[in-house]
């Protein structure tokens, strides 16, 4: 079992490497959203009750690094539909690969990004200026956080595979993303949104994961925001689990 | 010349049979830009409050980027579509036909026109309902040629990288190049209180004459001066994008 998801976690990996279509959405774009709203909406530090940070270039990066990772879990999904199509999973199904390893390959993957992801903007971070207040421990903490983040949103990107089993459809959820995003804390400070988003930031996990991961960024590693980010994390993993492990049995008994 | 009107009808109707017949996959292009709306207005929305802003309303101020952002999506997704297509072999079957390749093309990105009508009305209808100033007769004209336009725009650049890469795996990339396009503009706030790199970038981004174009008729008056600059924008972007996928489409297969 092992050996098979290490195998397909690594052809993953490799394919996400070789398709610049793919690796450019997860790193590009969201690099290129910082950009704009950093530039964009950097006069709003000068808002009363926006929190005292450094620039508004350290307030966004956690936003960029969740949306990131979003965006990493959709682009597995998509690749994963894509070898629905093209008939692999069809042949590993036929194979004497352990089923769970299918799905599981996928998502070591996914994580693997994540811990990609997490280098690439605090990196990008550091030489634009920004700095991490907790230090060593907050940058240990965000390259804990991130990866599990990727992990728990590729489980969507999974199920969503699993369950249209074509691309264009899981590449339509794309756009949604954004939304997930835009209705969370993850750019703007939840005081701060106006309605419907604030009411919704206060129960969309992406808050609470967003906030956990800026939290040593801006101020000290707190355990209860480190706690309301696992917790983040845990949701949307056990509601992408779920769905996929459904999805897999619908595909299985199709088939 | 007729047949090649009634070919380019043809290819624009099946693309919106598209729309009909799998509901679901257009549902999130139909209603995202209307979601960034509301979510941004929300999310942003406190940056009227910032000196020098102009006290405008701040979904009004948006609202031509989300115009936009249909035109984009529906620009992207005719891409994807075309990169299925490809993938499947019904491309290749088209390109055998006797039917001059920039007809076959047309097809494809004309489509696009039509389908951002649908995005399009959903998000004007749920922006009035939510406080969208109304842009007034003239206004409304603009939106409902230079929208369009820019679908068109977008699709092209979506057929010449579908046809580059023959792969719906490019959507992504369509997508994410269209929607910086978009946003490398005075999209959140006005060019005064952008950092200054980004207002030197909006400041040559020709996508920001097109929201400044629209933009006039949501919180001011439409004006000559606003709007000719933009319907210029759109044109040229239009030339040098089809330029980009009818050489696509010449070297397929050669």
């Amino acid at each position: 079992m092992t050996a098979a998801v290490v195998a397909l976690a690594r052809r993953s990996i490799r394919q996400t490497f070789r398709r610049p279509q793919f690796i450019a959405p997860i790193l590009l774009m969201p690099t290129l959203f910082l950009a704009v709203n950093t530039g964009g909406a950097d006069s709003a530090q000068t808002l009363p009750g926006f929190p005292d940070v450094d620039g508004f270039l350290d307030f966004e990066l956690a936003g960029a690094m969740m949306q990131a990772s979003m965006l990493a879990g959709i682009t597995g999904g998509i690749a994963l539909a894509i070898d629905i199509e093209m008939g692999f999973i069809d042949r590993l199904l036929a194979a004497p690969v352990p089923r769970p390893a299918i799905v599981l390959g996928r998502l070591g993957a996914t994580g693997a990004m994540g811990v990609l992801l997490s280098a690439w903007f605090l990196a990008l971070g550091f030489v634009f200026g920004a700095s991490v207040h907790a230090g060593v421990a907050g940058v240990l903490l965000i390259a804990v956080l991130v990866p599990l983040a990727a992990l728990a949103f590729g489980t969507v990107g999974t199920a969503l595979a699993l369950w249209a089993g074509r691309a264009s459809v899981v590449q339509s959820v794309f756009p949604l993303v954004f939304v997930v995003v835009f209705m969370s804390s993850a750019f703007f400070p939840r005081e701060l949104l106006s309605e419907p988003a604030n009411s919704i930031a206060d129960y969309n996990p992406m808050s609470f994961i967003a906030e956990a991961v800026r939290d040593p960024i801006i101020g000290s590693i707190t355990a209860t925001e480190t706690l309301k980010g696992l917790l983040g994390i845990a949701i949307v993993g056990a509601i992408g689990t779920a769905l996929s492990s459904l999805a897999l049995r619908h595909r299985l008994r199709a088939t | 010349m007729t047949q090649s009107i009634a070919v380019t009808g043809a290819l624009m109707r099946r693309a919106l049979n598209e729309v009909v017949r799998v509901p679901g996959a257009a549902v999130p292009g139909v209603v995202a830009p209307t979601i960034f709306l509301l979510g941004l207005t929300a999310a942003f929305g406190k940056l009227t409050e910032v000196r020098g802003f102009g006290g405008e309303d701040y979904i009004s101020f948006l609202a031509p980027v989300t115009l936009l952002q249909c035109a984009g999506f529906t620009g992207a997704a005719t891409g994807v579509n075309l990169a299925r297509d490809i993938e499947q072999g019904w491309f290749d079957r088209l390109l055998v036909a006797p039917t001059p390749r920039v007809v076959l093309l047309g097809g494809v990105v004309l489509s696009a026109a039509l389908r951002v009508l649908l995005p399009l009305g959903f998000l004007l209808t749920m922006g009035f309902a939510f406080g969208l100033n109304f842009p007034g007769v003239d206004g409304m004209l603009l939106v409902l040629i230079l929208v369009p336009a820019y679908a068109v725009v977008a699709a092209c650049w979506g057929a010449s990288i579908a046809l580059r890469f023959r792969t719906q795996a490019a959507g992504p990339l369509i997508q994410s190049v269209m929607f910086m396009f978009i946003l490398f503009t005075a999209s959140y706030a006005p060019l005064a209180l952008l950092a200054p790199w980004l207002e030197a970038v909006a400041r040559v981004n020709p996508v920001n004459q097109v929201i400044e174009g629209l933009r006039s008729g949501f919180v001011a008056e439409v004006s000559w001066h606003e709007t000719w600059p933009a319907l210029l924008t759109v044109l040229g972007m239009g030339l040098f994008f089809g330029a980009l996928a009818l050489r696509g489409v010449r070297r397929t297969g050669q």
